[in-house]
């Protein structure tokens, strides 16, 4: 094969892999603290690109077109209504319920998701439609033999991955890290350390689902296009993603991010035929990853589960 | 004690009140027909613009002095999805004031609802749907269908694009509901007939967001013309995941694209130069073209009627004329619906074959020309002022 085509396969296939590692974080966060599954998680994610489309909109609307003010408003708008979301559906939703079984934190995750997602399609104009998304980022292409990069792509998936790194350091770095790692290690004595356990929670949740938003805008950015739809496979893919790269565990969830992008591509690349199955395969790779090592491919240390 | 003077007071009331009512309400016996159509997800811009359509149709036909039923459209959402799709076309059917159903815009659904309307014996007029099986699949007396089917189009396709514009070499991206695999496989037949070549194809679920690796293959093999067998959303997607990927091929689109959903979408200067077939004049050109136009601009709706709308208008008045003849009975209307022979409808005169289908296809070529489809015989392309891609 070309190298100009490998090198267009491995670019798409980080830049999915980006944004898949970028959602199975939020997971992995909210499963880190509070041991629960935030169903609503892909839904935070359309959320956020509308809330930034509809800045942008506005923006537009009033006059102001310089791509810079566009973008900055955009994400402050996107990524703080989101992270208000966030603490919102910590706070009514999933903290009321800690003592209740998880899998009524999941119902009620599931259904703020379906909530949020139907007032998308519902309030938003036309919002059953495909929406178009600006392209605010400079485009510029550039062109190696058969490869094409535009400069957004690049700059999205050094964001993505700054982004993700940086998430990283606060965790292991910050105070504000330590305490969400004190949490999600023993919530109980973590409270007895002094900590405050509920702010910690919302400050997890903010963050994940700032996370979240931003991995809307950036799709968006990409694609040119957002639909109430968005999230959902994308939830659904992020969600299986921290799963097999190990559920609580950051690292795990960039693995397993990569790892369905390269298995989605893969498929197109090897059988152009069975492109209808790529979903089939890679999901049929997760679960029988899943079979194999239940844990996660970078298991969680066994002492929380003690 | 003054509990129950208040209730039979209340119930004095209510009688007074129907009493009053009764002569306006019942001057004419209302009947009861169905539309079914995706009232929400992706496609439901399509749904909506038939439901308001077949709406505008019930309430001219009501306003009509010289009716002799009133209709009273019930519309129900089948969400473009096989499975709701079977539940609302039980729902209507099973329904014995419901005398006949209107439905539905999506292949994927439909199709599905064949056998339900076959179980229950229910009139049915198919109001958009295009997929071959859904009147030519067996041999029914109940099944009719307005709209064409899709193999007239892409045999239209393939000799136009062949042809009039000389491509020779094709990839092709479908949906893989039956609609897009039917599309896709009549456009294959048709394209060998002439003599194109088919490099690869690729079926990709209608709401998969990354189309850039398939696309990155297509780029490998450098066709001339990308053929899209599919609806909006997924072609939207495709259009503009070329143009990130510097992919110079000509688009090729069918009929589930054409409407102005897929400009807003893609954007008019991408969208420039698309080609689509439709098997429908522009509105302007249709018989009662003009009249739908107005009309449906006095109702104030605020979506488009969207492609399909003509069809459903069309759809719904001959239901409604039928049941006009015959009274409100399945049986009846059943027999004289499937006799229908150049009934004059606001797109064209309709004629049932032994199948049900309406014989008069009229497949437009369509091209994107500053931010609208138009008839390609219309177009700046048609006289060489503007060229397709690699032309």
């Amino acid at each position: 094969m070309d190298i100009g085509f490998l090198a267009q396969y491995v670019l798409s296939g980080v830049m999915l892999g980006v944004v898949y590692a970028m959602v199975a974080v939020g997971f992995t966060l909210y499963f880190g603290v509070l041991d629960v599954i935030n169903f609503s998680h892909g839904d935070v994610l359309t959320s956020g690109a509308f809330v930034s489309l509809a800045t942008y909109l506005g923006l537009r609307a009033m006059g102001i077109e310089s791509p810079a003010v566009l973008l900055a408003v955009m994400l402050l708008a996107g990524l703080g209504a989101m992270a208000l979301l966030g603490v919102l559906v910590a706070k009514f939703f999933v903290l009321p319920l800690r003592h209740a079984p998880p899998f009524i934190t999941l119902l009620i995750t599931l259904m703020v998701g379906v909530a949020l997602r139907e007032s998308i399609r519902l309030f938003y104009p036309s919002g059953s439609n495909p929406q178009s998304f600006p392209a605010v980022l400079p485009n510029t292409p550039y062109h190696w033999g058969h490869l094409i990069v535009r400069l957004d792509t690049i700059i999205l998936i050094v964001t993505g991955l700054a982004v993700i790194a940086l998430v990283n350091l606060f965790i292991n770095r910050t105070r504000a890290g330590l305490a969400i790692r004190a949490v999600a290690q023993d919530g109980e004595t973590a409270k007895i350390m002094g900590i405050n356990f509920e702010w910690v929670v919302l400050l997890a949740f903010a963050l994940g689902s700032a996370l979240a938003a931003l991995a809307g805008v950036m799709n968006g950015l990409y694609y040119n296009e957002i639909n109430f739809g968005t999230g959902l496979m994308l939830g659904i893919i992020g969600f299986c993603a921290a799963v097999v790269g190990g559920l609580g565990n950051i690292y795990g969830a960039i693995l397993g991010g990569f790892l369905f992008a390269l298995l989605q591509t893969i498929v197109v690349v090897a059988t152009p035929s069975l492109t209808a199955y790529k979903d089939v395969f890679a999901f049929g790779v997760i679960i029988l990853l899943m079979v194999v090592k239940p844990t996660g491919l970078i298991g969680e240390a066994s002492s929380e589960r003690v | 004690m003054n509990r129950t003077l208040k209730q039979r007071i209340g119930t004095a009331l209510v009688g007074l009140a129907l009493i009053a009512g009764a002569p306006l309400a019942s001057a004419k016996e209302v009947v009861k027909i169905a539309f079914l159509a995706p009232l929400t997800g992706a496609v439901s811009a399509d749904g909506i613009g038939g439901r308001n359509s077949a709406e505008l149709a019930v309430k001219l036909h009501n306003a009509d002095p010289k009716s002799k039923y009133e209709f009273q459209l019930v519309a129900l959402d089948d969400e473009c999805k096989p499975s709701v799709g079977v539940q609302v076309a039980t729902k209507a059917s099973a329904d014995p004031s419901i005398m006949a159903v209107i439905g539905s815009y999506c292949s994927a659904a439909t199709i599905a609802m064949v056998p339900v309307f076959i179980r229950f014996d229910v009139p049915v007029v198919v109001w958009a749907a295009v997929l071959p099986e859904i009147t030519y699949g067996q041999k029914t007396d109940n099944i009719n269908r307005v709209s064409t089917t899709l193999i007239n189009q892409n045999r239209v396709a393939a000799k136009f694009m062949t042809k009039d514009q000389h491509y020779k070499r094709w990839a092709a991206i479908y949906d893989t509901t039956d609609y897009g695999k039917s599309m896709f496989k009549y456009f294959d037949k048709f394209l060998k007939e002439e003599g194109g070549t088919m490099l690869a194809s690729f079926g990709v679920p209608p709401d998969q967001q990354d189309l850039t690796a398939v696309l990155t293959k297509i780029k490998e093999l450098n066709p001339e013309v990308i053929y899209f067998g599919g609806l909006t959303p997924l072609g939207v997607r495709i259009l503009k995941q070329m143009d990130q990927l510097g992919i110079k091929a000509q688009f090729q689109g069918t009929s589930g694209m054409v409407g102005p959903s897929f400009i807003q979408g893609a954007g008019a200067s991408l969208a420039e130069g698309v080609v689509a077939m439709y098997d429908m004049k522009p509105v302007e050109e249709l018989p009662g073209g003009k009249f739908f136009l107005e009309e449906y601009k006095k109702a104030g709706y605020n979506e488009p009627f969207a492609a399909y709308g003509p069809y459903a208008y069309s759809a719904t008045t001959l239901v409604m004329d039928t049941i006009e003849k015959t009274g409100p009975d399945r049986a009846k209307i059943r027999a004289a619906l499937r006799k229908t022979k150049d009934y004059e409808a606001i797109v064209g005169k309709i004629s049932f074959d032994d199948y049900g289908q309406n014989t008069n296809p009229t497949t437009t070529k369509y091209i994107v020309q500053d931010g609208q489809f138009i008839d390609w015989d219309k177009s700046e392309y048609a006289t060489g002022k503007r060229k397709l891609k690699g032309r």
